[in-house]
Parts: structure tokens; C-alpha cells; sequence
């Protein structure tokens, strides 16, 4: 177990950049996940700390030792990719076995960490199996147990599951979260999947065109996003952005979104706001569970407009509804006993103490 | 799926018998289809091979005139020939020497080809690819006149080492070595082209397994390429002892078989004895024992084929 620190690492290819300049600590026992879209850097920076790709600028090191030159073989790291990546011509325990058996590890060590690992991860009966014998969860399970009976360093997880089905996929995520609680080696998880970046992470590193767009818990993400990419790539459906503007009405602070529609702002965003140019274009950022059905009594900050719906989308426990606010198209969620109709006019309530606002520009959350 | 078209055989015969109208229903049945599509190879398999295959068996066992028939004369006859105990170690030799050689020098240079980048490698495969692709009697004489032991190339080369000058074609060890050396320089190729496929099929991703698992350039060979390969290198080994083994074309240019019958294989002995010396049934007899000893080789790795061919 060992903590991981990346400092200023740039990946170079030809004359693109892939990865431009990360700094990440990571932790020791601490399980991070990588994530953002395809092209964004992430497997290329996991790469780059299991020694698969070489490090164009910068240093990587491994509890507290510099391994830009270390052989992936020597910096003591598993990994576990997205095909999985298992020997083919080898059974279940001699996939697992493989490294230590390179290592001339004793005999009955191997064993006894095979059939330790195999119990952990529930795939006892299956070790005289060859890969082709095994499902796809199976052989995610048998990835993983070749991992852990390394013992390594550091764990690291190239998109593991996005070759399972949607349903195996959460199991498996519930799987490697266990497996985590009880191992606690220090993880690298990349995936493009926000859900489980925010089920599986101590803290998610969102990444964009080979830069780290913010650190932070699953809940700041959710919460207080630094950019617009990281506001609209976390959470599902993905958070409105409205575009607005200031405006001084009478001593309040307003917000105009068309030039029907405009709050007088809650006090304590108002005082926030106020240094804001008035010329400024703004993003008004409002996830959709926060533009509900209205109500007769709405609580300080909550602000109620109509509108027209375009389209309705029952999910069961809440129905999504779609409608434009000068062309823009918003998404908003409302009780499923709320009567929202395709085509029919309701009455909405915006609450604007969960609001977001972001320079239209600089796509910075202000 | 040789199950589900027998069960739906089965299902069409009941059906057939129900209403009477067989013909029709045996013309619809899968396995029918099949029998007819395969038919024009069939005959022509039959007009090819098992024809001549059964015509040089009632051959061997006539006498030299082809007119008596002696059984198994001529076989006890070849027994007790010295030169024919010659053959079969030569052919043995030629075949597995060459075979050795030509697998590993294809393994070694479609690694090398396998890590050239892009486009450099397509000119690297088809350059390799070019004895394989000359027709052998051709590229054989190139090589009979860079043997002669007065005027060639090779010995003109070595005199400047103060070497030689080699008999490579008067000399029995050295004969052997020459037409060991050109049956491998003309199928090492092959070997080369088929390696190198398998090689691209063996995802990269177990490579980095394997690395990050902590093994060697080594142990990535032993324990990754090998066993991946595991099944072309069978069947090219077995097709290409096969195809050595028959050899006939470079034997017959470089050496015919000389000095002294040393360096004759099953294929120009039988041609010598049968068609030069007019002795038709011992040639075929000759020719025949190739038939169980390739037939061992052929079950040997082709048992081993099926038992792996559906793991990866």
C-alpha cells in the first residue's frame, strides 16, 4: 500500500498533447476515479502510472519514489483492464498465480493467497476453469483476483466494467466497492461513466482535454462544481444551463431569463452576486430536481413560472419533463401524481437557493 | 450444429414419411445441400487423389514389365536395398532440418517485422515474401550457379578468408547442407507470413498483462506468445514437413540426388527408379512409403489441434 503523487505529467504524441500537465496526490488506502469523456486523458494518465506509456514532462511517484523509469514490472502495481486481458491457455488459478509464480513465490503461499483471493471474490468453484468457460462477470471477478493476490501497491482499474451488461455493471460496482472496504490498497479507477465515478470514488478527478478539471468528493462535485464541463458532466440528467443576466430592480438583485420571466434573488445569493458586472452574460445552472411541480405555499427562494411542456418522460418514481425557455431546452423533474402532460401548460417552480451561476465565457462557476 | 441438423433431419424424414412426398423432403434436408455443394469437390478430390493413389498401389505390386502380378515382391525387394534405408534417413533428415530451421528463422524474423512500424513493415513483408513467391525451379538454378565450385560467388567470397574451395555440391555432407540451406532460404517465408499473423491476433493487452505481472521479454514469449501460437505453429510445421518431405524440384536441379544417391529424397528416388530407370511399379512402391509416415505426423499434431483448437 502506498500513496501516489503526480506532479505537472504531460503525455505527448508527435505533436498532440493527450496530457497537459496533471498534478494529483493521491492517498494512501484511497480509491480515486478518473473521469471524463473519450479522448479526455484518463486512460493515458492510468497508463502512464502503470509504466504501459512512457512520460513525455513531469514525474509520477510511488510511495514517495520517483518511477518515471521504472518498468512497470518492478514499480509492484496491478491493473485490470477493460477486456480483462486473461491468459487464454490458463486456468483460473493460473491466471491468478501468474505474477507470483514469475516471482518464485513458494508453492503453498501461492495457494493459500489463490484460494484467499478466490474466496473474497466468490469464484471458488470456478478455479480449474479456462476464461472461455466464464461469464463476463466471472472473468471481471478473476481480473480483479489476479490483482489482489499480488498484494501491490497500488490498484489500477482501466474501464472494468464497461464491457458488462447494465445490470451485471451494478453488481460488479457494488463488487469492487466491497472488495475495496477490505483489501484498502490505495486505487486508480478510470472510467467514463459518472454514475460509477460517484458510487466507487473517495474523490473524482473530472478530466477534459488532458487537463483536471476539479478534485473533490462525489458530493462537492454534485454540489459545488468549479466549471460548467464538470456541472453538466455530473449528474443525470444533466443540469440546465439557462442564459440570464443581472439586473437591478428597485434595490434587489433580479435575474432575467426572458423578458418575461425574472427572480428577485434569495439575500444570501444576492450578496454573492452583487460585485457581478451587470453586463456580464450568465449561465443560470439549475439541476433538474431543482425545477419541480409548484406548489400553493413556496419556501423562501422558490420561485413559480408557466410554461409549456414539449415532452414527458415517466420514470416511475418521478417524471421528467421537457420544455424551452427562449429556444433553450430544459429538463426539469416532477412527481409522477403532478398531471404533467406532452403538450399541456404547468406551472413550474424554480429553487433558486440551489442555483449555479457561470460566466458564459469562461464557463467558470461564480 | 452438426446436432441441431441432424435433429432437423430427423424432424424432416417424420414429417417426410407423414405425407409421403420423400424425394422432395430429402432434397430439403440440410445435410442433403451440403452433400451436393461439397460433391464437385469431392470428384474432383476422387479424380486426383484417389485415383492415382489407388492406381500406384495396384502398381507397386506388379513386376517390372507391368505385366505379372507379385504381390508384396517389390516392397521386400526395396528392404533390402541399402540405397532405399538411405532414402528414408536422408528424407528424414532433409525434412526435419529444413522444417527446424525455417520455424525458427520465421519466429525470429516475424518478431522483427512484427515490431516495425507501419507502412516500413509492408515493404519489409513483401520483400521477405519474395524466394517464397519465385517459382523454386527458377530461384534452384540461381542457387546451382552460386554452388559452382570453380566460378561462383560463394567460393569466390571465401577465398578472400583464405576458405575453400568448397565442394557444396560434390561433397556429401556438404551436398546435404546445400539442399538443406536452399529448402529452408524458400520456405522460412512461409513460416514467416503465418507467424507473423498469429502474432498480430495475440492482443496487445496481454502483453501488458503480462508485463505489469512482472515478466520478462522471455516469459512473455514462453509464457504468452508460444502457447497463443500454439495451434498455427502446429499446423504450419505439419503442412510444411509435409510439403519438405514430398520435396522434389530443388533435390532434382541442385544435386539429382548425387553424389552417389547421398542426398535423394522418396519423391526424385521414386522419379530416378521409376521413371528414369523404367521401373514403374518399384517407384511407386517407392513413393508409397511416404503415405504411413506422414500419416503418423498428420494424426500426431492434428490430435493435438482439435484437443486445443476451440480455448482461445
Amino acid at each position: 500500500m502506498a500513496d501516489v503523487a503526480l506532479r505537472k505529467v504531460v503525455k505527448r504524441y508527435d505533436d498532440v498533447e493527450a496530457v497537459r500537465g496533471i498534478d494529483l496526490d493521491i492517498a494512501d488506502h484511497e480509491f480515486i476515479v478518473l473521469v471524463g469523456p473519450s479522448g479526455c486523458g484518463k486512460s493515458t494518465t492510468l497508463r502512464m502510472i502503470a509504466g504501459l506509456e512512457d512520460i513525455s514532462d513531469g514525474d509520477i511517484m510511488i510511495d514517495g519514489d520517483v518511477v518515471n523509469d521504472v518498468p512497470p514490472k518492478d514499480r509492484d502495481i496491478a491493473m485490470v483492464f477493460q477486456n480483462y486481458a486473461l491468459y487464454p491457455h490458463m486456468t483460473v488459478a493460473e491466471n491468478m498465480s501468474f505474477g507470483l509464480r514469475l516471482k518464485h513465490y513458494p508453492k503453498a503461499e501461492i495457494k493459500a493467497r489463490v484460494t484467499e483471493a478466490a474466496r473474497l471474490l466468490d469464484i471458488t468453484d470456478l478455479i480449474d476453469r479456462k476464461p472461455k468457460q466464464l461469464s463476463g462477470g466471472q472473468r471481471q471477478r478473476v481480473a480483479m483476483g489476479r490483482a489482489i493476490v499480488r498484494n501491490p501497491k497500488v490498484f489500477l482499474f482501466d474501464e472494468p466494467l464497461s464491457n458488462l451488461d447494465a445490470k451485471l455493471r451494478v453488481q460488479m460496482r457494488i463488487e469492487i466497492k466491497k472488495v475495496h472496504q477490505k483489501v484498502r490498497t490505495t486505487t486508480v479507477y478510470v472510467t467514463h461513466d459518472q454514475v460509477e465515478a460517484m458510487t466507487l470514488a473517495d474523490r473524482v478527478v473530472v478530466m477534459n482535454k488532458g487537463k483536471i478539471e476539479q478534485i473533490g468528493t462525489p458530493n462537492e462535485l454534485y454540489h459545488k462544481p468549479a466549471t460548467r464541463f464538470v456541472a453538466g458532466f455530473i449528474g443525470s440528467p444533466a443540469m440546465n444551463f439557462i442564459p440570464c443576466r443581472l439586473e437591478d430592480v428597485g434595490g434587489t438583485l433580479q435575474i432575467r431569463l426572458t423578458d418575461r420571466i425574472a427572480f428577485a434573488l434569495p439575500p444570501a445569493r444576492a450578496a454573492r452576486y452583487n460585485a457581478l458586472p451587470r453586463t456580464d452574460k450568465l449561465l443560470l445552472g439549475l439541476r433538474p430536481e431543482h425545477l419541480t411541480e409548484s406548489h400553493a405555499h413556496l419556501g423562501p427562494g422558490v420561485e413559480s413560472f408557466d410554461t409549456v411542456l414539449d415532452v414527458t418522460e415517466p420514470m416511475g418514481m418521478e417524471t421528467l419533463v421537457y420544455f424551452g425557455l427562449d429556444g433553450t431546452p430544459i429538463c426539469g423533474r416532477v412527481d409522477p401524481n403532478a398531471g404533467a402532460k406532452d403538450g399541456a401548460p404547468m406551472r413550474l417552480a424554480m429553487d433558486l437557493n440551489n442555483m449555479h451561476l457561470l460566466n458564459e465565457a469562461t464557463g467558470v462557476v461564480l | 450444429m452438426a446436432d441441431v441438423v441432424v435433429e432437423q433431419g430427423r424432424v424432416a424424414r417424420a414429417r417426410g414419411a407423414r405425407k409421403g412426398s420423400s424425394l422432395r423432403n430429402a432434397l430439403g434436408r440440410k445435410s442433403t445441400v451440403a452433400f451436393f455443394l461439397t460433391l464437385p469437390l469431392i470428384l474432383l478430390i476422387a479424380l486426383l487423389v484417389l485415383y492415382p493413389a489407388f492406381y500406384s498401389v495396384y502398381l507397386a505390386t506388379l513386376n517390372k514389365a507391368m505385366t505379372k502380378f507379385v504381390g508384396l515382391s517389390n516392397f521386400t525387394f526395396l528392404f533390402k536395398r541399402e540405397t532405399f534405408w538411405m532414402v528414408v534417413r536422408q528424407s528424414c533428415i532433409f525434412a526435419i532440418t529444413a522444417v527446424v530451421f525455417k520455424a525458427l528463422i520465421g519466429f525470429i524474423v516475424a518478431h522483427f517485422v512484427h515490431n516495425i512500424p507501419g507502412k516500413k513493415q509492408r515493404k519489409w513483408r513483401g520483400m521477405l515474401l519474395v524466394p517464397w513467391v519465385i517459382p523454386p525451379a527458377m530461384s534452384t538454378l540461381a542457387w546451382l550457379w552460386l554452388f559452382d565450385p570453380s566460378y561462383s560467388a560463394f567460393n569466390y567470397t571465401l577465398s578472400f578468408f583464405g576458405v575453400g574451395p568448397i565442394p557444396w555440391l560434390g561433397d556429401t555432407f556438404w551436398a546435404r547442407f546445400s539442399v538443406i540451406l536452399v529448402n529452408v532460404w524458400y520456405g522460412a517465408p512461409f513460416f514467416l507470413i503465418m507467424y507473423l499473423a498469429a502474432l498480430k491476433s495475440v492482443p496487445d493487452q496481454l502483453y501488458e498483462a503480462a508485463e505489469i505481472d512482472g515478466a520478462n521479454w522471455w516469459q512473455k514469449i514462453w509464457h504468452i506468445t508460444l502457447p497463443m501460437m500454439r495451434n498455427i505453429i502446429a499446423i504450419t510445421t505439419l503442412f510444411s514437413l509435409i510439403v519438405t518431405f514430398a520435396n522434389f524440384d530443388i533435390v532434382r536441379i541442385l544435386t539429382s540426388g548425387g553424389p552417389l544417391d547421398t542426398t535423394h529424397l522418396f519423391a526424385t528416388w521414386a522419379f530416378q527408379v521409376g521413371i528414369q530407370s523404367s521401373d514403374i511399379p518399384l517407384g511407386a512402391c517407392v513413393s508409397l512409403f511416404m503415405v504411413p509416415i506422414l500419416a503418423v505426423a498428420a494424426i500426431f499434431i492434428l490430435r493435438d489441434v482439435n484437443k486445443r483448437g476451440n480455448e482461445a
